[in-house]
């Protein structure tokens, strides 16, 4: 069974039809990209499936859930992590506080356990620490742990992103525009690290501009153009799609 | 436990003063060191929720207000009247109510202060709750506005109501006694012991606030801080942790009422005033926003000299001039001039000098 499907979704503003009746569906263990030329509506159907803005009709159905009128946080919780398009970190606070917050929806303690440090937060806490500091290993920026995040480079913060969102333990990744703001060197190295996300068993669909990343790393890639989905196959065909390269590469 | 071990020193400063003021024969300083150390505790919370929450209240003294307003009124107003009907007749059958005389040897029934004390904090929590949930949507100059226009409210009732007094407040608030021989009040005789009352109650404050900072609470709050939309995508459910904040900090307002109230014998309408939750966000800006231990200090030092009277008739003219010279000079708080740093910046320059000259 996908473990997302989106069915027939539209998304309008006023006028403009920013997403028109779009499907597809996601397998538990891909790598799916959606690509498309700016304002093909890419970011706003991210936007629909993790819950900042509703859908105008259409469906998101997520491991056998429907997600209508859930909030972003409550997306959340069921198991789908995100990044930004421009990284959000959490300003004043260090790398590894970053990744900490990302521990959130696996942990408990509230207000009144926190304030008086209840016993059974002791253990919770040594975990959210060591937990965090596992993922940044993974994402090789342990070096950065005690750094104040929104002093990094862009592409170790883009990193620290990553591991935040891996904190939550999503059975899906929702990557907006991943390599956005990234040199070619660190976009191949943001690509090798999907790769390894997904090697831990995480599915990522990922929303992207830049081709060559793409080609690259993708199971399977969606063509939006002008809100309308024109294509969905293997990398290898997208390449080969006469009208994909039309509107990439404009006609003759 | 780290945490208990970091207010030592505050312990030992709080000790320090006692000892130092009782060789000095000064030990009326002690008096407005325990009123500063009650607003302090308004202070600390406030700090947690515009520093570390990042939302701003102008209504922090409504909450003061309606704790010491509340506790004020209820052990002062006597029920005698009523004392055969039902109600009351329960409340003094459950130990809730206390007898006494007033001034002209007359027979007095009023609520106990504990019960008092319970009824008003969970009375400004309760309307905390009930002003967060709609204000607390808003962001920014608009969320400014609406809790000033609360405080504003808070204040006008204040001055209205016939039962909290109208002008002139409440007076003859009987003592607080929290434990046998353990009151709340402003008698000479209990001095001492009333300022180790307010600084335990500040340094207990202090601990829980500090432990919710370095939680999974205080990271999702900072987060929200940092970006609400990002902390949204952790799964922080950022309107509910903004309004327990809120109460939270309204908690903590309402308890410094209480037991100033009682310390002073009395409250009136000024404790409501718009002027004086200006003053705490600006010592709250002052001790540099995210910063609890600034908070702290400056709710200290700058409510020490205003009720030590040293601004004069300019007392809330200073606060206005601080804001203004903290918001352009210091914007991250005094603390954050690093006067450290700066020394030693001072220090090398004259060193290369030397060396220069070598």
């Amino acid at each position: 069974m996908a473990i997302l499907e989106i069915n027939q979704l539209s998304k309008r503003f006023g006028g403009l039809l920013a997403v028109n009746d779009v499907s597809f569906q996601v397998e538990p263990g891909q790598i799916k990209a959606v690509i498309g030329p700016n304002g093909a509506g890419k970011t706003t159907l991210f936007n629909m499936i993790s819950g900042t803005f509703p859908a105008t009709s259409g469906s998101v159905t997520f491991q056998g859930q429907a997600l209508k009128k859930k909030k972003p946080f409550q997306v959340a919780t069921l198991g789908m992590a995100r990044t930004f398009q421009n990284i959000k970190m959490f300003s004043g606070m260090t790398a590894l506080e970053n990744v900490m917050v990302g521990r959130h929806v696996q942990s408990n303690a509230g207000f009144l356990s926190s304030m008086f440090r209840m016993p059974w937060t002791w253990k919770e806490e040594r975990d959210i620490r060591d937990k965090s500091l596992e993922l940044l290993a993974l994402l090789e920026i342990e070096e950065y742990a005690h750094t104040d995040a929104s002093s990094l480079a862009f592409g170790q913060q883009r990193a620290v992103e990553l591991a935040r969102a891996l904190a939550l333990e999503p059975s899906l990744l929702l990557l907006d525009e991943p390599a956005a703001g990234l040199n070619i060197y660190e976009t191949a190295e943001v690509g090798r690290l999907i790769t390894k996300i997904r090697e831990l068993g995480v599915t990522v669909l990922l929303v992207e501009h830049d081709m060559s990343l793409v080609m690259d790393i993708s199971d399977e890639i969606v063509v939006l153009c002008f809100g309308e989905k024109i294509a969905e196959d293997i990398p290898k065909n997208i390449q080969q799609d006469p009208e994909v390269i039309k509107i990439y590469l404009g006609e003759e | 436990m780290k945490k208990l071990l970091s207010v030592l020193p505050l312990l030992a400063v709080v000790i320090g003063i006692h000892l130092l003021t009782s060789a000095t024969d000064t030990m009326y300083y002690l008096t407005q060191m325990t009123m500063s150390a009650y607003y302090s505790l308004l202070i600390i919370g406030l700090c947690v929720l515009m520093g570390y929450a990042g939302q701003i209240s102008l209504g922090h003294a409504g909450f003061f207000a309606i704790g010491g307003y509340l506790s004020a009124a209820l052990t002062t107003h006597s029920l005698i009247a009523y004392k055969d009907t039902a109600l009351v007749t329960f409340l003094d059958s459950m130990g809730m109510l206390m007898s006494g005389h007033d001034l002209y040897g007359e027979a007095l029934l009023v609520v106990s202060p504990w019960v008092a004390c319970i009824v008003a904090v969970c009375t400004a929590a309760g309307i905390a709750v009930i002003i967060g949930i709609p204000v607390l949507k808003l962001k920014g100059h608009y969320l400014a506005m609406a809790t000033l226009g609360f405080g504003i409210i808070i204040y006008r009732v204040a001055l209205a109501l016939e039962y909290f007094g109208e002008a002139d407040g409440i007076s003859e608030v009987p003592a607080f006694v929290l434990l046998p021989g353990l009151s709340v009040s402003g008698d000479f005789s209990n001095r001492v012991q009333n300022y180790y009352i307010a600084w335990g109650l500040l340094l207990i404050g202090m601990v829980l606030l500090l432990n919710l900072i370095d939680s999974r609470v205080g990271r999702a709050l900072r987060g929200i801080h940092g970006s609400d939309e990002a902390a949204d995508a952790m799964g922080v459910n950022t309107s509910r942790f903004k309004l327990q904040t809120f109460v939270l900090s309204a908690v903590f307002a309402a308890i410094a009422g209480v037991f100033l109230t009682h310390y002073n014998g009395g409250i009136g309408p000024s404790e409501a005033g718009v002027m004086k939750s200006v003053r705490y966000v600006a010592i709250v800006a002052v001790g540099g926003m995210a910063h609890l231990w600034g908070a702290l200090l400056m709710g200290i030092v700058l409510n020490f000299l205003s009720l030590r009277g040293v601004f004069g008739s300019y007392d809330d003219a200073v606060f206005g001039l601080i804001l203004i010279v903290i918001m352009l000079f210091a914007p991250n708080g005094i603390l954050s001039l690093n006067i450290r740093y700066r020394l030693k910046q001072l220090l090398g320059r004259g060193k290369s000098d030397k060396e220069g000259e070598a």
